[in-house]
């Protein structure tokens, strides 16, 4: 890799973390009001913002509405400040639309649409800070504005990158990381049946490796589920503490 | 813009409400509701800060760049700024369906704050005509409950309070070209003075009588608004008539001399809530979305 080591001898990278440590997750539901769902979370520097709205009826052309399930309708955007270099437009470029559909694919594997005929759910996501891992800081994100909906999920989508730098196996990989041009694996999982939502890579990789790398993202996307889990007993706990129930 | 639809028998609750000067949450006519206001939000940007007056959220980014001066103005820099009506406020802004208001917002904001008398652009130069300061200025709606216009002065200007430029050395080589140099210490740095940076107070007329920081149910009885800028001292830098109604001179007239009021009043809290936490320095405990 050119310039930049991104793993030392001793084992550690750039910003001092192991070669499978993930960086801190903080997450809080219910942040606005208006919305049906929302929610906000931290992943390192990387700061995502979702809102949910719906279900409710198929807005526009009546041609989208699917007679059979809820259509899901994704918009994933970023601040023009979030970027170190100043974005131009929040949504619309061609990476945002990318986005967008990956949003789009990942949730209509997780939600239970067929529990909504005739009905739409719009999912936004904002990338408020951007620091590498944007779409799975706002896959995690929109999987608890859901939740926050009340929206039934088949299971929490988690999602979480992977790279691979001198035959290791790197996790939750940052800005810097990301950039260097090496192998970078976004995956989204439904942790508890070990089903993929969602599995792009760029960059080429030796099939030997694919399996290690997998493996080291299934298990972050494990660790991310657990944390989410634990954000949404907190917030039903203090919810149900206000409501004295 | 975002707008809600209410009844009859509603919009006679709130009128009578104004009238005998106590609103729907219980506020008078002059009151404004709760205001939230942090600075320092995202570490990718110059300067930012975060505003939510009651369910109105807005975040100001700050970016400084480094471009070249307008032909009109060489020795000074000048602000940019873009107002992003994200889906996440409402899903009528899904596409493009924000821009519209977004372009006004805008329009607006460049008349209230891009000017000389509420910055010193002078100070944003870096060599006449060649190389100068430009401020992006970023607004992003996150939920909008009325009252869009106050929100977003008072976030702009606690943002540019917070805004830290980089010192530039400027350096000669042997062919007489200019070099910049940034400043790499991150504590070497210019500020801005916002003293003059005025804040807008939006007056709803309702019925007889007019509000300040109305909700959007008291903006959908409302015939018209009057937008007014005013400084610290109390000077008013900007007026503009929105809204599809009409007002009469005379109601004109009484609701600058309330703007003028209000407004005055609004800078002396905002400047010492924003000197007390920037000397808690690292000390503070940030908030942000987690609170």
């Amino acid at each position: 890799m050119a310039g930049l080591e991104l793993l030392s001898d001793q084992g550690y990278r750039l910003d001092g973390r192991k070669a499978t440590e993930l960086r801190k997750v903080q997450a809080r539901m219910g942040v606005f009001a208006q919305a049906d769902g929302s929610a906000y979370i931290e992943q390192g520097n990387t700061k995502a913002l979702a809102v949910v709205y719906g279900p409710h009826e198929v807005r526009g052309s009546r041609s989208r509405t699917l007679n059979d399930r809820a259509v899901i309708n994704c918009q994933y955007s970023m601040a023009t400040f979030s970027t170190s270099e100043r974005k131009r437009r929040p949504h619309g470029d061609r990476k945002s639309t990318e986005m967008s559909l990956h949003l789009k694919q990942t949730f209509e594997a997780a939600v239970l649409t067929n529990l909504y005929p005739r009905s739409q759910i719009d999912i936004y996501v904002k990338i408020l800070q951007s620091d590498g891992g944007n779409y799975s800081a706002g896959v995690n994100a929109a999987t608890l504005a859901v939740i926050d909906a009340g929206i039934p999920l088949r299971d929490y989508v988690c999602a979480c990158t992977a790279g691979f730098v001198d035959e290791t196996p790197l996790t939750d990989l940052c800005h810097a990381e990301e950039s260097g041009g090496g192998t970078s694996l976004a995956m989204a999982l439904l942790p508890r049946g070990g089903h993929i939502a969602l599995l792009q890579m760029d960059a080429r990789l030796h099939q030997d490796h694919l399996e290690t790398l997998m493996e080291a993202a299934m298990t972050a996307c494990k660790s991310i589920s657990k944390v989410l889990d634990q954000v949404v007993r907190q917030h039903l706990q203090e919810v149900s503490a206000l409501t004295g129930e | 813009m975002a707008t809600v639809q209410i009844s009859e028998a509603e919009k006679v609750y709130i009128l009578h409400g104004v009238r005998d000067d106590l609103r729907v949450d219980g506020r008078g006519c002059e009151d404004y509701r709760h205001m939230e206001v942090e600075t320092d939000m995202v570490s990718n940007t110059d300067g930012s800060a975060k505003v939510s007056l009651g369910h109105t959220d807005v975040l100001v980014g700050v970016k400084a760049e480094i471009g070249k001066p307008r032909p009109v103005a060489r020795d000074e820099g000048y602000l940019e700024f873009f107002v992003d009506c994200s889906a996440n406020a409402t899903p009528e802004f899904e596409g493009r369906g924000g821009d519209e208001l977004g372009v006004e917002l805008s329009n607006t904001l460049y008349k209230v704050f891009g000017n000389r008398s509420s910055l010193d652009l002078k100070s944003l130069c870096i060599s006449p005509g060649e190389h100068c300061w430009v401020l992006y200025v970023d607004v992003l709606l996150l939920q909008c409950d009325g009252n869009l216009f106050d929100a977003i002065s008072v976030a702009i200007k606690a943002a540019l309070f917070n805004t830290k430029i980089p010192k530039v050395h400027l350096s000669e080589d042997e062919q007489g070209g200019k070099e910049i140099e940034l400043s790499d210490d991150p504590y070497d740095c210019m500020r801005l003075n916002v003293e003059n940076v005025p804040c807008v107070v939006t007056l709803c007329k309702v019925g007889h009588r007019h509000v300040v920081d109305a909700t959007m149910q008291e903006k959908a009885c409302s015939v018209a608004s009057l937008i007014i800028s005013v400084t610290h001292k109390g000077t008013i830098t900007c007026v503009r008539k929105v809204g599809g109604g009409s007002l009469d001179p005379e109601s004109i007239f009484e609701m600058t001399e309330t703007g003028k009021r209000v407004g005055k009043a609004l800078h002396a809290p905002l400047m010492e809530l924003l000197h007390k936490e920037e000397s808690l320095g690292k000390k503070r405990d940030k908030v942000g979305f987690l609170g």
